[in-house]
């Protein structure tokens, strides 16, 4: 549908808009499972104030937005063993690879970093791969 | 002042993410179907997000130190190690399973209810979990 496609042009620059503010104010690089990652195993502990403002805001603003234009809506599967399966693959995953869509997507891209690039092919083919199994194969999804 | 404005650039990052339709399982789900019935919005929502950014790092390479002081990301580390695309695969398998990666998983929490905790605390438990598994940690993403 083309709406969409233009609304996920805006939010997409909203995004850039927010990576670049990180970048050239903070002088960080916006990367979601970076900043959140480093709170959980340590390695993040001498910047937790800026980490931890980061997601109030990621976590409240969306939140309150999404209520008040009536669009908090859960579309997640019902199936919770499914949402384990996937929460540890993600966070394992973007751990090793040290990175997710916005680092590496996002962040990664833009400045042609070659691990931010390979980082995107491996992801993007291995959830084509998952949903074509997980939906048309087995249809769990 | 460096908390205020994580505080903004989080908050901009949440409502580009709710407004481009990442915070949708079904659109992200929608996208990796390439056999089924392919949703292209993603491509229109990585490519206004790479487009800012890259002017953002044209405007870093010309500055010398970021607004709030400190300095920028070192340059991107031109190794790829195999824990890079292990990592990737299995980011992409939990990725195209749920629909959720790290950002919207977060900026969607307030409405995921139970689905939405339980995915957020497995993802905490792998990303404990997983600097076990592997060797050196890279300084930087990217």
């Amino acid at each position: 549908m083309p709406q969409d496609w233009i609304f996920g042009l805006i939010g997409g620059a909203l995004i850039g808009c927010a990576a670049a503010m990180y970048l050239l104010i903070n002088g960080r690089i916006m990367g979601a499972s970076g900043i959140v990652g480093g709170l959980i195993d340590g390695t993040g502990r001498g910047n937790a104030r800026e980490r931890l403002l980061f997601l109030a805001g990621l976590v409240f603003v969306p939140g309150v937005a999404a209520y008040a234009s009536g669009t908090a809506t859960s579309h997640l599967t019902s199936n919770l063993g499914v949402l384990i399966v996937a929460g540890l693959l993600v966070g394992v995953g973007t751990r090793l690879a040290n990175g997710c869509t916005s680092g590496h997507g996002v962040c990664g891209i833009s400045r042609l970093s070659l691990r931010g690039i390979v980082a995107t092919l491996f992801y993007l083919m291995a959830g084509g791969v998952t949903v074509l199994l997980a939906r048309h194969v087995w249809g769990v999804v | 002042m460096r908390g205020l404005w994580a505080f903004l650039a989080g908050s901009l990052f949440g409502i580009g993410l709710l407004i481009s339709g990442m915070t949708d399982p079904r659109k992200v789900i929608g996208w990796l179907d390439i056999f089924g019935n392919w949703d292209p919005t993603l491509a229109f929502v990585l490519g206004g997000a790479v487009g800012v950014m890259s002017i953002a790092w044209a405007m870093a390479r010309k500055s010398t130190t970021p607004v709030l002081g400190g300095t920028f990301p070192a340059p991107s580390d031109p190794r790829l190690e195999r824990r890079l695309a292990i990592g990737s695969v299995l980011f992409g398998m939990g990725w195209g399973l749920s629909g959720l990666c790290p950002g919207p998983a977060m900026a969607s929490i307030t409405w995921t209810g139970t689905g939405g905790a339980v995915f957020l605390v497995a993802m905490g438990v792998g990303m404990f979990a997983a600097p076990n598994f592997g060797k050196s940690r890279m300084p930087a993403p990217s």
